[in-house]
C-alpha cells in the first residue's frame, strides 16, 4: 500500500508542476485583469491564484477527465466573485491601478470582460458559471466593452453632468 | 464587422506584457493544497468515527432498555362481575 500511495504522490506533484509550469502565466495574467493591479505589483493577484492552483492540486486526483486549467479558472473567477461581492465599495475600489487597462471597469465588468475576450469562454458558459441569465451577461459585456474603448475622460464628464442636472 | 474590429481592439488592450510569474507559486501551491488534502482526510475521518460512535452507543442503548419489549403494566385492570 505504502508504496503505490507514494509513487501515486510523486506522479501528482510531478503532473501539477508541469501544469502550474505551463498555464502559471497565463492565469496569473488573467488574475491580474481581473484585479486590476499594476502588472509588476499583483498580491492580490497571486493570492487568488495561489489559492485556486491549490485547490485544484487538492481535486487533482478526482478530476476525471477534466481539464485542470478550466477547473482553476473556474476556481479563480468564483472566488473573486465571491471576495468581491464581500467587501462590496470597500477597500476595493481604492486598490484598482490606474496603468490597468480595466481600472475603470467594475468588478462584475472585469469578470465579464476577462472570461469573454481574454480567455474566449462561450457566454452561456460564462452565465452558468457565475450563476446568471445569459442576458445580463450579455449586457455586462456590452457595457464593459463600451467603457473599455471610450477615450478615459468621456464616462466621468458625462457621469458628472447625469449627476449634476436633478439636483 | 465593426464588432469584430471592435473586439479585436478590446483583445490588443488586454494583452498587455504579462506579469513575471513568481517563482514561489507552485511550492506554494502545493503547500496549500497539501493542507487542504490533510484537513479534508481529517474530516472525513472524524466523521466515519463520530457515525461509528453512534451507532455503538444506539446498539448499547437498545441493549440495554430493550425498547420493543411490552413495559409491565402498571394498573390493574378493573375487576367487576365477582
Amino acid at each position: 500500500m505504502r508504496p503505490r500511495h507514494a509513487s501515486r504522490d510523486l506522479c501528482r506533484a510531478r503532473e501539477f508542476e508541469a501544469f502550474v509550469a505551463g498555464a502559471g502565466g497565463r492565469l496569473l495574467h488573467a488574475a491580474t485583469l481581473l484585479t486590476a493591479e499594476a502588472p509588476g505589483d499583483n498580491p492580490r493577484a497571486r493570492r487568488l491564484l495561489t489559492l485556486a492552483l491549490a485547490h485544484t492540486y487538492a481535486s487533482w486526483d478526482r478530476l476525471r477527465g477534466e481539464d485542470p486549467y478550466d477547473v482553476t479558472r473556474q476556481h479563480l473567477a468564483t472566488r473573486f466573485a465571491h471576495g468581491t461581492w464581500r467587501r462590496r465599495g470597500g477597500l476595493l475600489r481604492s486598490r484598482a491601478h490606474p496603468e490597468s487597462p480595466l481600472a475603470r471597469l467594475t468588478p462584475q465588468e472585469r469578470l465579464v470582460l476577462v472570461l469573454r475576450l481574454h480567455e474566449g469562454v462561450a457566454e452561456e458558459q460564462t452565465a452558468a458559471l457565475l450563476g446568471l441569465p445569459a442576458e445580463r451577461v450579455r449586457t455586462v459585456f456590452h457595457r464593459a466593452m463600451a467603457v473599455l474603448l471610450s477615450p478615459p475622460r468621456k464616462p466621468a464628464a458625462a457621469v458628472g453632468g447625469v449627476e449634476t442636472v436633478p439636483s | 464587422m465593426a464588432r469584430m474590429n471592435r473586439e479585436a481592439t478590446a483583445r490588443r488592450l488586454l494583452e498587455r506584457p504579462p506579469p513575471p510569474v513568481p517563482p514561489g507559486l507552485h511550492a506554494e501551491a502545493v503547500r496549500r493544497g497539501a493542507r487542504i488534502l490533510r484537513r479534508r482526510t481529517l474530516v472525513r475521518r472524524a466523521t466515519w468515527l463520530l457515525m461509528l460512535a453512534a451507532a455503538v452507543a444506539f446498539t448499547v442503548w437498545a441493549l440495554t432498555v430493550r425498547p420493543w419489549v411490552e413495559p409491565p403494566s402498571e394498573t390493574t385492570p378493573p375487576l367487576t362481575g365477582w
